[in-house]
């Protein structure tokens, strides 16, 4: 199926938000057995649940409009499984390889800012459906930004190698961090003015903890975009082939 | 009509959480409302309706949980069920009820410490041991066996043991 002829601002933001969630999710969810301590290996795979839900949920609902919208049954699962790339709307950051520990810690930690401070301010919207899951979702974020946070300061605060780690992790991964607050059309459109807020939000969380961490920020590079319009990296279409395979090749199965 | 509810609300005490099974779904406070959507005399002309709200975003036991309150009403005679899922307001450890804290402390987990909306980090909390009852305990991590809990280590008896989080 394709959603890329749809219009409706919020379907397409509702696309944008479980996309992240779902591809971040899964990026996460690599790490399960793999984690360098159990207790890491289950926090990583316990975000990664919390983060599968919460696509659910916006796949639901985004879902129950397009059928609305278009008379045929649309489900979570063929959302999930039966959209190519060029029509996934999620930041490029999401979608980028685990790499190591450092990697993934600041992936997580931008990821988390970013839905923690947006999620916030979904909570207050008009749009109650919207606001439900956003207020639900906020509670499990406040979990994963304290836990994404308390690592970005131990390995910028720590040894000699971890902050190398963690400057290279940041020279990898920087120009991939403007995009969350590049806003498109339909996230105009369903967030108005609380942009701003939330911009400042992030822009002061990250800068606190950079520099609680002893990290330094890179000035003036290029940024990359284009993933919420559907310009992905070549990553996307390996995740989406190991993710999708199953629907792909047994259409409907079910266990 | 306020019977057949009474009567629901009832049967939906035994239906249990499947991961706490000593927790009902009234303990955990995920019922939000029931409606008899269609009245009859007799169970099986009646609707009923059975609005839950799930305790965390993908809490794996939300899919067996409406199973097993389809259950619970298909043997007591009813026929017609619907479950709606209800997201908002969300969820919160302060719908709790007083004895299934309580019962969640003889079984070994610690019981959510205050109300969800005074955000006290979770490292700063005294969380007393479902075991021994030591105040001496440590946070090993704020994520543990479900999204619902904590993993802790009492100082004291020096067992390990679940906090249910609060939310």
């Amino acid at each position: 199926m394709t959603t890329n002829e749809i219009e409706n601002p919020l379907i397409k933001y509702l696309l944008h938000l479980a996309d992240n969630a779902l591809i971040i999710g899964h990026r996460n969810s690599e790490w399960c057995g793999h984690g360098p301590a159990l207790e890491q290996d289950i926090a990583l795979t316990n975000i990664a649940l919390d983060q599968v839900g919460q696509a659910r949920n916006f796949y639901q609902y985004a879902a129950s409009l397009i059928s609305d919208l278009n008379g045929e049954i649309i489900t979570e699962d063929s959302l999930a499984y039966l959209r190519d790339s060029w029509d996934f709307k999620n930041c490029l950051l999401a979608e980028l390889p685990n790499g190591d520990w450092a990697q993934t810690i600041l992936k997580q930690f931008i990821v988390s800012v970013y839905q923690y401070y947006l999620y916030q301010a979904l909570a207050q919207h008009e749009n109650e459906k919207l606001a439900g899951i956003a207020a639900k979702s906020l509670k499990e974020l406040s979990y994963h930004l304290r836990w994404s946070s308390d690592w970005v300061l131990r390995l910028g605060d720590g040894t000699q190698e971890s902050k190398k780690r963690m400057q290279d992790a940041i020279a990898i991964l920087w120009s991939y961090t403007k995009e969350w607050t590049d806003y498109v059309d339909y996230e105009l459109n369903i967030l108005g003015e609380s942009i701003i807020a939330i911009q400042k939000n992030c822009e002061e969380k990250i800068t606190a903890v950079f520099e609680e961490a002893g990290l330094t920020i890179p000035q003036d590079i290029w940024m990359h975009k284009g993933g919420k319009i559907g310009k992905h990296t070549e990553h996307l279409g390996y995740i989406l082939s190991e993710m999708q395979f199953l629907q792909r090749a047994y259409p409907n199965v079910e266990w | 009509m306020q019977k057949q509810e009474a009567e629901i609300w009832q049967i939906l005490e035994m239906v249990k959480d499947p991961e706490i099974p000593v927790l009902s779904i009234i303990d955990l406070g995920i019922v939000r409302s029931i409606k008899i959507t269609k009245p009859s005399n007799n169970l099986t002309g009646s609707e009923v309706c059975v609005a839950v709200t799930p305790t965390y975003s993908a809490c794996p036991a939300v899919d067996m949980i409406n199973a097993d309150i389809k259950n619970a009403l298909l043997e007591a005679g009813y026929k017609n069920i619907s479950i709606e899922q209800v997201l908002f307001p969300a969820w919160t450890t302060d719908w709790m009820s007083a004895s299934g804290k309580e019962k969640l402390k003889k079984y070994g987990i610690a019981a959510p410490i205050g109300k969800s909306c005074n955000q006290t980090a979770i490292e700063e909390l005294t969380v007393i041991c479902p075991q021994c009852g030591s105040d001496k305990t440590k946070i090993i991590s704020a994520f543990g066996s479900t999204a619902c809990k904590a993993l802790f280590q009492c100082n004291n008896c020096l067992e390990p043991f679940d906090y249910f989080k609060c939310h």
